[in-house]
């Protein structure tokens, strides 16, 4: 084991992956000599050359669209977008393409692929540096969408969505990117997509979330411990596909939901996470699912932005709101 | 020509003075009171340049990007543009929007991280800041396809980098502008660094000039520490474009001095001998010598313009320090004409929470910087 930050878990992986599997490649802006802008990218161009670690020209259309050529040819790029609010332009390739070769080819081609980008507010950046709008990502049938919270699962998750034989985007919060350190396993192991973590067990409402309103949600469960209410804090970890059971099962526990989202709140991941609880589990519930998210307006400059994100106390009224329904 | 032996011609380089400040272009004939004020404006910039990055190290001011040593290809560039003219810029023009009349407390404001300092003065033809590498050049071609449908004098002027010219909205951008034949200028500040990725990382081509042929209107390679130059460039295309005879794209070489932004580290990926090459080429340092070889330069003038610089800054960072805090309405307001119920559900709930807050927050610390 060795303590290691997201931004070192990350690096990790893409260590230990571009070392036994020849085929792996990263590719951005400012991936190779600089070693990433937040330096997740350390050390791999000294390592692996120019061949396998490329920085690119300004262009996130066609960062995505050559992985999309290199993956079909039997490579594995590992792709960056250096903010998620610069991934627009990169949106024709991955929801024209990327998300549809294998199904257009009836199954003959397909794209290995994995799209790595910080996403997320609440590190006083400038504009377009702090969106998340994963459920976009969700939306487009084809794409697997993983967004990991601490280090352990950011190293597992990322080694697993590298070998993955589809397109992953995989989202890194920058707001946790340093924020701590766990023990980490110094060899290669996997975390299974798709499938969420309980991050604490509960009895009274079922708290979901992923990236960083993991520790927010941990937090508000603190805070609502001394009022006599235990709440269950699922951390998603992968958006698509969606653990449906996980979190079913805790809502059959507990009879109260709520979703904790730092996108704006319209049509947000959270709104899919009501959506299926209400259809299927609709009996369970002892109170309405609520949702604790942005809102629907740009995110703003960072003089705004604490009131932009879901904090703890707004989680933990919204919890109470649940429990007294 | 055989395709084997193709070599594509680079345009000629323009330069009316050398690093050194002596003359090696035909001499524009330029009014004295302008030649000050081109000065006035690139010392100006420099200082306040250079205040924003102690701001930002203090903790007082948010990420910031520097302008040092593209002060030529700013002041140049927008002082040509006319006062029907369109300015269409980026994101690193503390230079060209001093000069537009966008005030310091303005800039500063912005970069504490109000959008309000985005507010541009009543009567100054200039859209706000775009982030996203390149996406404003597509507009800069529509307000000049509208200038040409209504008929109306002006033109526009849009700047971008060397990492813009590989974005497609740079290339669709030209597209449509060589088709329409609509008068905007296209200019490139070559600062020669995209954060750590260096121009000939960025395209393949000789120049970013010669890009203007395949678009079918001009390229203009100018040196861009070279004020004159730039200007007489910018003018010559702003009079053309204005004359109806359609775009033209200027590459103004320059060098970033400074950072990408205050996040970035550049000795990581360039080295001190470059840096220095480009300090010698200093825009202000050979515009100085030439003002002083004809008489304008004094070490007295010099020493007003400090002091009004000064003055002038001080003022800056009290108005933008001292400015009134936002209201939650601000977070909400401008997004629609009118306000949709939902929106304002949002507000009031908003409003209602930070009233009624009892924990607050535990700040994450977040060590190592971010661009």
């Amino acid at each position: 084991m060795t303590e290691m930050n997201i931004v070192q878990a990350v690096n990790n992986a893409l260590h230990l992956e571009m070392e036994s599997d020849e085929e792996v490649m990263v590719l951005g802006e400012d991936v190779g000599v600089n070693e990433g802008v937040f330096r997740v990218t350390e050390g791999l161009l000294d390592k692996f050359g120019e061949d396998r670690v490329r920085d690119t020209p300004l262009a996130e259309s066609g960062i995505v669209g050559v992985s999309i050529g290199l993956a079909l040819y039997g490579l594995k790029p590992v792709a960056e977008i250096q903010f998620m609010g610069f991934m627009w332009p990169a949106l024709d390739q991955l929801s024209s393409h990327a998300s549809r070769y294998r199904n257009r080819s009836r199954g003959q081609y397909h794209v290995p692929m994995v799209l790595r980008a910080p996403y997320g507010g609440g590190v006083k950046a400038l504009e377009h540096h702090s969106e998340s709008f994963e459920s976009v990502l969700a939306h487009i049938p084809g794409l697997k969408v993983v967004i990991p919270s601490t280090p352990k699962d950011a190293k597992g998750l990322l080694i697993s969505s590298i070998r993955d034989p589809d397109p992953v985007v995989f989202l890194e919060p920058k707001k946790l990117y340093r924020a701590f350190k766990q023990d980490v396993p110094e060899d290669t192991f996997t975390e299974e997509l798709g499938k969420a973590r309980v991050v604490q067990e509960g009895e009274d409402i079922t708290l979901v979330g992923w990236g960083a309103m993991v520790p927010k949600m941990v937090k508000a469960a603190d805070h609502v411990s001394d009022e006599g209410i235990t709440a269950e804090v699922i951390d998603l970890r992968t958006i698509y596909p969606y653990d449906e059971e996980t979190v079913h099962g805790s809502i059959r526990k507990t009879g109260r939901l709520l979703v904790v989202q730092e996108a704006p709140r319209t049509l947000g991941f959270g709104s899919e996470v009501v959506a299926r609880a209400v259809k299927k589990e609709l009996l369970s519930l002892k109170s309405p699912p609520l949702r604790a998210t942005g809102f629907d307006v740009p995110f703003p400059l960072y003089k705004m932005e604490d009131w932009a994100m879901p904090d703890v106390d707004r989680i933990v009224k919204k919890i109470r709101k649940a429990i007294e329904w | 020509m055989g395709v084997g032996t193709y070599e594509p011609e680079g345009p000629e380089f323009i330069q009316i003075l050398d690093k050194d400040g002596e003359l090696v272009g035909d001499e524009p004939d330029i009014h004295e009171d302008t030649l000050k004020e081109m000065y006035w404006w690139m010392f100006y910039a420099r200082k306040a340049d250079e205040k924003a990055l102690k701001l930002q190290r203090q903790g007082r001011m948010g990420t910031f990007a520097p302008i040092e040593g593209q002060e030529a290809a700013q002041i140049g560039a927008s002082m040509a543009i006319g006062d029907k003219d369109w300015f269409v810029p980026a994101f690193r023009e503390l230079g060209s929007y001093l000069q537009r009349g966008i005030g310091l407390e303005k800039n500063y404001q912005y970069f504490m991280g109000d959008v309000r300092g985005n507010e541009i003065p009543e009567g100054v033809n200039n859209l706000p800041i775009a982030v996203p590498v390149s996406t404003q050049v597509p507009h800069a071609v529509g307000l000049a396809w509208g200038i040409k449908i209504k008929g109306d004098e002006g033109a526009v002027l849009t700047v971008f980098g060397d990492g813009a010219t590989s974005e497609g909205d740079f290339h669709e951008g030209l597209n449509f502008g060589g088709t329409l034949g609509v008068p905007v200028v296209f200019f490139c500040q070559n600062n020669q660094w995209a954060i750590s990725v260096p121009l000939e990382k960025q395209t393949g081509a000789e120049t970013i000039a010669q890009k203007a042929n395949a678009y079918g209107f001009p390229g203009i390679y100018v040196d861009g520490n070279d004020v004159l130059a730039v200007y007489q460039a910018t003018k010559s295309a702003l009079d053309r474009a204005r004359e109806g005879k359609g775009p033209t794209l200027i590459e103004a070489l320059t060098y970033r001095l400074s950072m990408h932004t205050t996040a970035d580290d550049p000795t990581r990926y360039r080295t001190q001998e470059e840096l220095d090459s480009w300090k010698d080429k200093d825009p202000l340092k050979r515009f100085r010598k030439y003002l002083e070889d004809k008489g304008i330069w004094t070490e007295g003038w010099q020493e007003e313009l400090e002091k009004k610089a000064q003055k002038k800054i001080d003022e800056a960072v009290q108005a933008a320090e001292n400015i009134e805090e936002h209201s939650v309405e601000e977070m909400f307001e401008h997004m629609f004409n009118e306000m949709p119920k939902d929106l304002k559900e949002q507000m009031e709930y908003l409003k209602r929470s930070l009233e009624e807050k009892e924990i607050e927050e535990e700040e994450v610390e977040i060590k190592g910087g971010f661009p």
